[in-house]
């Protein structure tokens, strides 16, 4: 073989150096908030949890508001991601399998909404939620994370759709299914893994969201967690173990969703991604 | 989060509408029914999009040529004042210099995310199994990492009294660094989210390069390898031109986001020290919000809007002649 072996180690080395190096600022996370204060605060790092408590997550989970927030989080989250897909669903069935005037304008509408800048849109978005005296209200961040999720998961749902054999469908309906009924019974259990993939990245982008919450919802209360977080080191802080467990907690929903579903994920992306 | 990477238009669906007449599956009856039945489907989704989008993109365009600040926002006085807001903006020295800080700090992000994403993709493509799992567990890990919580992470990482960055680099000999102020200037500032962002934005580009090579036929490389081509030409010969299309898709979404970056710029230091980390998304943000300079901040907003579409244009006019492209396929 030409491969030597230097040509064998190197990537290999280079790999797990890159491996450690990726992982390091996860596992800190959560080894910090594990550890007790005198075990953070010190000159040299403490590299384990020798001394394990959980005396910080007590303090985060204590801080006051956190179940609301985490609450106010899982709502918004789930409403907007759940209210995306049907409609995303419905819309991604029309543009595919259906010809009509005017398809293509609406498909670019979509890849045009996708590029929404809402970063600096929060401005004439709060005047509007202010004049229809909606501020602190979970209501206007349901609706706006929603569709922050849309065209994204209306877009890549189409590839989904369109994977599905046309032929499975017109079967179904030969043997005496509607078009719905064949939809329902035929194609939407093949699209499940496609729900999945994609409902993934609209829960990352709804429970990460932090311009428009930042501006919406001030009132303690009315916050989600990504807020609380921000909000969470000035109030405790150099409370580091604290803050670790605070975003601990934040991340392990989306870790242990990411970890479940990725494969999935990946797959589904570079699918789009290739055929082109 | 935006990664629709093409316009995948499926080739298989029916001939309807325009030319050919449609396909009468049914009675006479329900075809109007049916010709209305994607209008129908689509409607929730247009109609959200016009009211949830073009609503509040309106708004920020009527708001940009109005003097709206604290006196009028109680008021409730609407003042116009014409190109007022763009003239003492494009005016001011400090839009420039934030324009062109945006620009390099994109520009150094977007180029470190793709070359690297791309070397660790390739890399991921030539580790045996094992070594692969380990070093793609450790991406997705990081990719899964909610960005206030990897924002939180760095502020720790690069605490100047027990942030193990300085421990390390006053171990490595850099001993003047036991103690540096990360935020305390605006390059080290810069260099702390820039770590931040790259290491959050590499794993989607490394894994989703190496699943794309796997598409690639082996039969390519082998016959790239019997003209004797070596590592770097393989890359421009065969790799390169065949995902040319996740190459361009992939660099203009991180264009997109790192220039839209919100939350890692202002959760590690809110624009600062002095403003001078200020992008144009959070110099809109601190003018409109901060400063309750409404009308000025709806117009560095629309700003900021079209430099975006200038830099992203080129790729857009690429989308739309796929697009029509495929629709004269059909």
């Amino acid at each position: 073989m030409k491969r030597s072996l230097a040509g064998r180690v190197w990537p290999n080395a280079t790999a797990a150096v890159l491996a450690l190096g990726f992982v390091f600022p996860v596992y800190w996370m959560f080894s910090t908030a594990f550890k007790p204060t005198r075990d953070i605060i010190t000159e040299d790092p403490v590299w384990f949890p020798v001394h394990g408590t959980l005396e910080h997550f007590a303090t985060a989970v204590n801080a006051p508001d956190f179940w609301i927030l985490a609450g106010n989080s899982v709502l918004v989250t789930v409403f907007a991601v759940g209210l995306s897909l049907v409609i995303a669903l419905c819309g991604a069935f029309a543009l595919t399998r259906m010809r009509f005037g005017g398809r293509k304008g609406i498909l670019l509408t979509f890849m045009v909404a996708q590029m929404a800048p809402w970063e600096v849109m929060v401005i004439s978005i709060y005047l509007i939620v202010r004049d229809a005296d909606l501020l602190n209200s979970l209501l206007p961040l349901t609706f706006f994370y929603m569709l922050m999720v849309l065209p994204f998961t209306l877009l890549t749902l189409r590839g989904y759709v369109a994977a599905v054999p046309k032929e499975l469908e017109e079967s179904a309906m030969v043997d005496g299914c509607s078009r719905r009924q064949a939809f329902l019974k035929v194609v939407f259990p093949l699209l499940a893994p496609g729900l999945m993939a994609t409902s993934l990245f609209g829960f990352i982008t709804a429970w990460n969201e932090f311009p428009l919450v930042l501006v919406l919802n001030k009132e303690p209360a009315m916050g989600t967690l990504p807020l609380w977080l921000s909000q969470f080191q000035t109030q405790f802080g150099d409370d580091w173990g604290a803050t670790m467990a605070a975003a601990s907690i934040f991340a392990v929903p989306i870790l242990v969703l990411f970890l479940f579903l990725q494969r999935k994920a990946v797959g589904g992306l570079t699918s789009g991604a290739v055929k082109g | 989060m935006a990664v629709q990477l093409d316009g995948v238009v499926d080739r298989t669906a029916p001939r309807t509408g325009k030319g050919g007449a449609p396909p009468t599956r049914r009675g006479g009856g329900s075809r109007r029914a049916a010709r209305g039945a994607p209008y129908l489907l689509l409607l929730p989704a247009l109609l959200a999009t016009a009211v949830l989008l073009g609503w509040p993109m309106v708004r920020n365009i009527l708001l940009s040529f109005q003097n709206l600040n604290m006196k009028e926002l109680i008021q409730h006085l609407t003042d116009w004042r014409g190109f007022g807001n763009y003239q003492e903006i494009l005016g001011s020295e400090q839009f420039w210099r934030v324009t062109l800080r945006t620009l390099v700090f994109t520009a150094v992000n977007v180029v470190l995310i793709m070359v690297l994403g791309v070397l660790i993709g390739l890399l991921l493509a030539r580790l045996g199994k094992k070594m692969r799992l380990t070093l793609s567990l450790a991406l997705v890990l990081t990719w899964a990492m909610p960005v206030i919580a990897a924002t939180t992470v760095f502020q720790w990482l690069f605490d100047s009294r027990y942030g193990v960055v300085n421990w390390l680099l006053d171990r490595l000999g850099a001993h003047s660094m036991a103690h540096y102020d990360w935020v305390g200037s605006q390059l080290s500032t810069f260099f702390v989210i820039t770590v931040l962002i790259v290491w959050q934005s590499l794993p989607f580009v490394a894994l989703n390069l190496y699943a794309a090579t796997t598409t690639i036929p082996k039969e390519l490389y082998e016959a790239a390898r019997m003209d004797g081509a070596g590592t770097w030409k393989v890359f421009t010969s065969v790799t390169f031109p065949f995902l040319r299309p996740f190459f361009l898709a992939t660099t203009f979404l991180e264009i997109i986001w790192v220039f839209k970056a919100f939350p890692q710029i202002f959760a590690i230091n809110e624009g600062g020290p002095d403003r001078l980390t200020e992008t144009l998304p959070i110099y809109a943000f601190t003018e409109g919000v901060g400063n309750l300079h409404f009308g000025m901040g709806a117009a560095i907003s629309l700003l900021t809007i079209v430099v975006l579409l200038v830099m992203t244009a080129y790729y857009l006019r690429l989308t739309v002649k796929q697009e029509q492209q495929e629709e004269n396929e059909l």
